[in-house]
């Protein structure tokens, strides 16, 4: 079986080609295993079920095996691998409930209200132009 | 697949080597030849001299710090965002955000580190005081006192390439006394469950509250070193140049900023070098480039959405 790399970022964006102006074609999640075609410099052509393909940024993968459930055997596999890593390990959702139960000041309504603002791909296109903006690499 | 390993480790090296230089010298040899300087054979011999004595611990570093995930900097960026959004007010208004974040989330797809857990997401705080904060893991707040230091798109888009340079660098991870990170991952290496024991919980919040204000202290405080703010400059006038933007808008605004910064204050006069420290470095970085003026679309824009800020 050829190389896989795992999606370690919560959403990731395939593309139809090796660039953010690219089309996407199809979202991945976080621990999914992609077998991948290619690289090129930053880039990686994955593989997608159904026979399709499409283009990652390399910043969005990792070649380690991402487990989201672990069992006992796979814990302490993790502890002595390079190439295993847990979900939700260290400092998780979990710990960041026991912070804001110690630091009620902390304002975590506002940063829950700044995740809120995206841009989507054609938004960001729309303004490029309207700024007269031609990104290096942008005709990839 | 060993091939295809090295190529994931050597694009993580060269992102810390890019660090590493920087540390050493006040422009990495790397990007200056990106702006056209003439021979550094001597530049880059001394570069690497000094590169391969700090290479040991710096590898070090960069192991304990790899062993921090794109998901639990996540959490270590939303838990500083919340600190910064207690102690300064996010200042609430939409098209001043709205803008701030198209041009910000525009700016880091172009960085080397365009994809995080969650995403980039800019802010603006409602203070008077001339300052801007980047978390880890892309939350970025800028004070509506720095935004009275921009005068075009192209100085603004300069102050949140900068701030994306410290993220892509991890420089607030860097912060965090690295006992700390080797603490966390025991743990984690031997409780990593899905949802941890009592016992480990308060282990971790512990160890989690000790780092997030190793962050805060040397963020909101004390400052990066001048060697971290020298790489943030560097990160940011490549980035500008690569979305389009004319790298000499961080000297306008450093221009601005050096005559409204007051002696002895708390902000960015406390935790930066001297924009005339900044703008001596960056006139070497940018010499050659031809001088730009913002276009009247892209001024329209800046000033309809900050108008009142």
């Amino acid at each position: 079986m050829g190389e896989q790399f795992s999606v370690q970022v919560r959403d990731g964006q395939v593309r139809t080609k090796p660039s953010f102006l690219g089309t996407v074609i199809a979202t991945v999640h976080y621990g999914d295993r992609l077998a991948v075609v290619q690289t090129k410099e930053s880039w990686v052509e994955v593989a997608l079920p159904g026979s399709k393909q499409g283009w990652m940024h390399l910043s969005a993968l990792t070649e380690k095996e991402i487990i989201l459930n672990p069992n006992a055997q796979q814990v302490s596999q993790a502890a002595s691998s390079d190439e295993l890593a847990l979900a939700g390990k260290g400092f998780n959702k979990q710990v960041e409930e026991q912070f804001r139960k110690q630091n009620s000041q902390a304002n975590f309504a506002g940063v829950d209200k700044m995740e809120t603002f995206r841009v989507s791909q054609e938004e960001m296109a729309q303004f490029l132009k309207a700024g007269d903006l031609k990104p290096q690499g942008g005709e990839a | 697949m060993k091939a295809r390993r090295l190529n994931r480790r050597t694009f993580l090296a060269t992102g810390a080597r890019i660090g590493m230089t920087g540390l050493a010298l006040s422009g990495s040899s790397l990007l200056l030849q990106g702006f056209g300087f003439g021979d550094l054979g001597s530049t880059i011999e001394q570069a690497s001299k000094l590169t391969n004595s700090a290479t040991k611990s710096f590898t070090a570093v960069s192991k304990a710090l790899e062993d921090i995930t794109p998901e639990q900097e996540y959490y270590i960026g939303r838990t500083i965002g919340a600190i910064v959004l207690n102690k300064y007010k996010p200042y609430e208004q939409e098209a001043g955000n709205r803008y701030l974040n198209l041009l910000g989330q525009t700016l880091a797809r172009f960085s080397d580190l365009p994809e995080l857990f969650d995403s980039y997401h800019f802010q603006i705080l409602d203070s008077a005081e001339i300052n801007a904060f980047a978390t880890p893991s892309g939350l970025v707040f800028v004070t509506r006192g720095m935004l009275r230091c921009c005068a075009h798109e192209g100085a603004l888009a300069a102050v949140l390439a900068h701030e994306i340079g410290h993220i892509q660098l991890k420089h607030g991870l860097h912060s965090i006394e690295k006992d700390r990170i080797t603490k966390a991952t025991s743990i984690l290496a031997i409780e990593g469950t899905k949802n941890f024991a009592k016992s480990d919980i308060a282990n971790l919040t512990s160890t989690f509250e000790d780092s997030i204000n190793d962050i805060t202290s040397t963020m909101i405080n004390n400052g990066y070193s001048r060697s971290f703010e020298n790489e943030a400059d560097v990160a940011a006038v490549t980035l500008l140049g690569r979305v389009g933007y004319n790298p000499a808008g961080l000297i306008d605004m450093l221009k601005i900023m050096s005559k409204q910064l007051k002696p002895g204050g708390l902000d960015f006069a406390k935790t930066h070098p001297s924009p005339e420290s900044r703008i001596e470095n960056l006139e070497k970085l940018v010499a050659g480039t031809e001088a730009q003026t913002p276009t009247a679309s892209q001024q329209r824009r800046f000033e309809a959405a900050l108008k009142g800020v």
